[in-house]
């Protein structure tokens, strides 16, 4: 079953990302934890036979939020970083 | 002591409420009814091989509407928060030559996939959402590679409203067209043949639509994140 265990290393992946989102203390490694989370949800989805939902969480959460998170992470330092 | 004692105890709680939920759990070996029911009409009333776009865009066409409206509200209030004020703008590194070029070249290609995404949407995976996204993700990409880089906002505005209002025309079309209970029924096209581009009624319509307002939406909230905000 390679299926299952590619399904476990990317559970594991993602858990040790989201340990190392909430313990690091830089936020811009917290942001990019979070979307590689986002990332192993989407081949997950895809594994498990649901592309329509692996497109949405690629585009949107590996993609736009993490975007977002770095927008706001320039507004809140004042815009000195580019 | 006591802190770690009452995480300790959260922690038992919410394994305490989840147990059952584990031990239960068991892999369904068949569809259940209403499923069923959406697998099998799909096809039928529909000739549509996505049974996802069938549910997001016919079945449960209303709160696709809700969603669409959820999301232009959250975009007008992004815009309204982060609106231009008049500073001096923020001092940007110029990109190399090579992350320029290769924005411009890549760009174009991001956006005609996202249009292929959404216009296919009721074919293979995605659509209007899912194509938007990948629109505005390549507007991002000329917004992050070039300084000089902008696009007209009353276009991008034009555009979002004019999908926006062309979604709910096509709502009324069918209510008008079918009769009294059918808002939102794409079926006042032809079903079209199996597995071509301009089948199973007006869904790959809505889905462009749909597709072209999300795309102009954030593209606009990406615009106002990079020039907007207070200084």
């Amino acid at each position: 079953m390679p299926n299952l265990f590619a399904l476990i290393l990317l559970a594991v992946l993602s858990i040790l990302a989201a340990i190392y989102a909430v313990l690091t203390k830089k936020t811009l490694n917290a942001v990019i934890a979070s979307g590689i989370i986002s990332l192993s949800a989407s081949i997950i989805y895809l594994i498990l036979a649901a592309p329509d939902v692996a497109m949405t969480e690629a585009t949107i959460g590996a993609g736009l939020t993490t975007v977002v998170f770095l927008y706001a992470l320039k507004h809140v330092k004042g815009g000195e970083d580019d | 002591m006591i802190k770690y004692l009452l995480t300790f105890l959260a922690l038992l709680g919410i394994g305490y409420m989840f147990f059952p939920l584990v031990m239960e759990f068991s892999t369904p070996t068949r569809l259940n009814p209403l499923a069923e029911a959406y697998v099998s009409s799909s096809v039928n009333d529909l000739n549509m091989p996505n049974v996802v776009t069938a549910i997001v865009v016919s079945y449960r066409g209303l709160d696709t509407l809700g969603e669409v409206t959820v999301l232009f509200l959250a975009t007008a209030g992004v815009g309204f928060l982060l609106r231009k004020r008049n500073h001096e703008a923020i001092f940007r590194r110029q990109g190399s030559e090579i992350l320029r070029i290769g924005a411009s070249f890549l760009a174009p290609l991001i956006i005609v996939f996202g249009v292929y995404i959404f216009t296919h949407g009721h074919l293979s995976p995605g659509g209007g959402f899912q194509g938007g996204v990948v629109m505005a993700s390549g507007i991002l990409l000329m917004v992050l590679a070039c300084k000089e880089f902008s696009f007209s906002h009353n276009l991008i505005h034009f555009v979002e409203s004019l999908s926006g209002v062309g979604y709910v025309l096509m709502a009324l079309t069918g209510l008008l067209l079918i009769g009294f209970d059918s808002f939102l029924d794409p079926r006042f096209l032809p079903k079209g043949e199996w597995l071509s581009l301009f089948s199973s009624g007006a869904v790959p319509i809505i889905y462009s639509l749909i597709g072209l307002k999300v795309g102009s939406e954030l593209s606009s909230v990406i615009d106002s994140m990079q020039t907007g905000g207070e200084k």
